[in-house]
């Protein structure tokens, strides 16, 4: 049924010195020193793929070399458990729910089954998402402590699936949200963990200037005019149609380049739509660049983001927006619409420029464009802002805090 | 070298946030939110800026003036806000009243703009600390500048900012010590003078080890 991960120990946390300074290491470690042989579990639906797989493959060894005793347990089902979680999923998000009434007697079915394989003990138990939610009725004598990490958006739940899964909620100690805005009305206690990426990885490691450049030139992009970069999924709320309007508008003014990159297109009806009504929108202009993705392609779009001179995340709608994180992570201006956890790390004229519109997303490219040493402090100071909260290091360090607090609690 | 009686123990703390259950949508809610959230949240949205934007020299105060300014497009009563300092404060009671005095005579001279819509909501969170003594402890200035070479930005904030909270001093952790037990008192006077706002954490605690080294070598 359920199975526990191996640890990977690639990367030690010593690597992450030159990025933090040896002060913020050692503090880790301090804190860390507290929690010595400590008990955790992680428990989350998937192993590999998606980004909370992503962010346990980093915390969980870091978490490990700093002296908890970690274990990060993947729990299983049948396509029918999937079926109804990606149901719960989309419903959570605001959409309709279909399923069958038994369907949520099919999930708690599989969590039981779970439990089963699962030995539940350590002292602190953080349930990610809602799959494995209900793993919390293996509870007993409020033993332990338990907290819920909601990574989705639950601002606007359908209330049918809302309303099965709250029961479940309320009987943790504690839940964590990457947002406010995500957030539900809880009588338990609700902390923000802001989503993180590690600079340590394929997609955020420094490259040499040298390989950034082949990686343009293997597109036919042009180093040296400037590069207006989106990398996202062909998905409409992204708006890439936005994006090349803005584009169109900026190109009356400046002579630059527009890159489109992403993926999503190959395997989803949707995608290959949207791709082809951008294709129409760019109009065969040699200068805007659509790059379809397969999804191995982490260098390069760490190359592409590396080669840009603005990088822009003209969303619709959002979860946290890891590709802004990224962009500011490598120093890039960034300009970018104000929706969902986007105004949480572009703080208007300090880390970026939001916009609210197409024309007023041009309008602050050609602001960049035309201001150039104002757009080098905007990266500096975007970089600094996510080395201090956007790291995975800081969620390591958020773990820790959280589970001294609760130990100071009890 | 002088020894002191007592030594200086760094400590550092880290910070949580808890998701409050006020927030605001405009400055009439501002003002209300401001009456009836937590102090850890006063504390959060005033002390902590500096510590979350520790490498901002201009224009961020906190986050009360910089959400009344981006998302309400109230550049005056920004300024006002902003204009607090929270070194002028030994509780979070006198600071959470002045920023309520602000607001609420901009409110009640502005009646159509307090009820203006923002362009992002304002959520309070609180911070809630926990503390932890660092394995450094100082008893000369030598070792007490050693020790400040090593400090996190965090440790930094606590002791040289939200220490007067705690002290109920004009004063933070370094400048007490450096006078109570080494009888420094000029040197105490002068980092305690370092403008934090006009300063990243990182250039301020520059400044105060070079301070020390001037006294050391002196």
């Amino acid at each position: 049924m359920s199975e526990t991960m191996p640890i990977p120990l690639l990367i030690r946390l010593d690597d992450y010195t030159p990025v933090l300074g040896e002060p913020e290491v050692a503090e880790l470690r301090t804190l860390a020193s507290r929690l010595q042989m400590r008990t955790v579990q992680m428990v989350n639906s998937t192993a590999m793929g998606g980004g909370v797989a992503e962010m346990l493959n980093r915390l969980v060894p870091i978490l490990q070399e700093l002296g908890l005793a970690i274990r990060w347990e993947v729990i299983t089902g049948g396509n029918d458990f999937y079926e109804i979680t990606k149901a719960f999923h989309n419903a959570l998000h605001g959409g309709p729910y279909t399923m069958p009434p038994e369907s949520f007697d099919t999930f708690l079915a599989y969590n039981e089954q779970n439990l089963l394989r699962l030995q539940m003990e350590a002292e602190f138990i953080v349930i990610h998402d809602p799959q494995p939610a209900a793993l919390i009725r293996a509870r007993r004598d409020h033993i332990g402590h338990w907290i819920w990490r909601c990574h989705i958006d639950l601002s606007h739940p359908n209330l049918t699936v809302w309303g099965f899964l709250e029961p479940w909620v309320k009987r943790y100690d504690g839940a964590i949200f990457s947002s406010a805005e995500f957030a539900r009305h809880l009588p338990v206690p609700q902390y923000l963990f802001y989503p993180s990426i590690d600079p340590l990885s394929e997609k955020n490691r420094d490259l040499e200037p040298q390989f950034v450049r082949s990686i343009l030139e293997r597109f036919s992009i042009d180093p040296k005019r400037p590069i207006l970069t989106q990398i996202s999924r062909f998905d409409r709320l992204k708006d890439p149609l936005g994006v090349v309007r803005a584009f169109q508008i900026v190109k009356r003014y400046f002579d630059c380049q527009l890159v489109l990159a992403g993926g999503g297109a190959s395997d989803d009806p949707e995608g290959e739509a949207v791709l082809s009504d951008v294709r129409e929108a760019a109009a065969n202009d040699p200068d805007v660049h659509i790059l379809n993705l397969p999804p191995w392609s982490a260098t390069e779009i760490n190359a592409l983001q590396r080669g840009s001179t603005i990088i822009i995340q003209k969303s619709l709608r959002e979860g946290f927006g890891l590709t802004v994180t990224e962009g500011l992570w490598k120093s890039k201006p960034v300009v970018a619409s104000a929706v969902g956890g986007i105004p949480l790390q572009v703080i208007h004229k300090h880390t970026g420029l939001l916009a609210h519109s197409v024309e007023g997303t041009a309008y602050q490219i050609r602001f960049l464009l035309s201001n150039p040493a104002i757009a080098e402090r905007l990266g500096q100071q975007g970089r600094e802002y996510v080395r201090e909260h956007f790291l995975i290091t800081s969620s390591a360090k958020r773990y820790l805090t959280l589970f001294l607090h609760l130990l100071s609690e009890s | 070298m002088q020894r002191a009686e007592t030594a200086f123990q760094f400590k550092t703390v880290s910070y949580l946030l808890r998701i409050g259950s006020e927030m605001a949508t405009t400055l009439a809610q501002l003002k209300q939110g401001l009456e009836s959230c937590s102090d850890a949240s006063i504390f959060n949205h005033t002390f902590q800026t500096l510590s979350r934007h520790h490498f901002l020299t201009q224009g961020f105060s906190n986050d009360f003036a910089q959400w009344v300014l981006a998302s309400c497009n109230r550049p005056e009563l920004a300024e006002h806000l902003a204009s607090l300092d929270i070194r002028d404060y030994l509780s979070l009671a006198e600071l959470r009243a002045d920023l309520k005095r602000l607001v609420s005579e901009y409110c009640e001279q502005n009646p159509q703009q307090a009820e203006q819509s923002a362009f992002e909501p304002f959520f309070f969170y609180e911070a809630i600390g926990v503390e932890v003594p660092l394995e450094m402890e100082a008893w000369t200035l030598e070792e007490f500048r050693n020790g400040l070479e090593k400090l996190s930005h965090a440790s930094f904030h606590f002791h040289f900012i939200a220490s007067r909270l705690r002290l109920q001093l004009r004063t933070n952790d370094f400048s007490y010590w450096l006078e109570s037990r080494l009888g420094l008192g000029t040197l105490a006077r002068r980092v305690n003078r370092i403008d934090i706002y006009t300063n990243t954490l990182q250039s301020a605690l520059e400044r105060i080890i070079s301070l020390i080294e001037k006294e050391l070598d002196s």
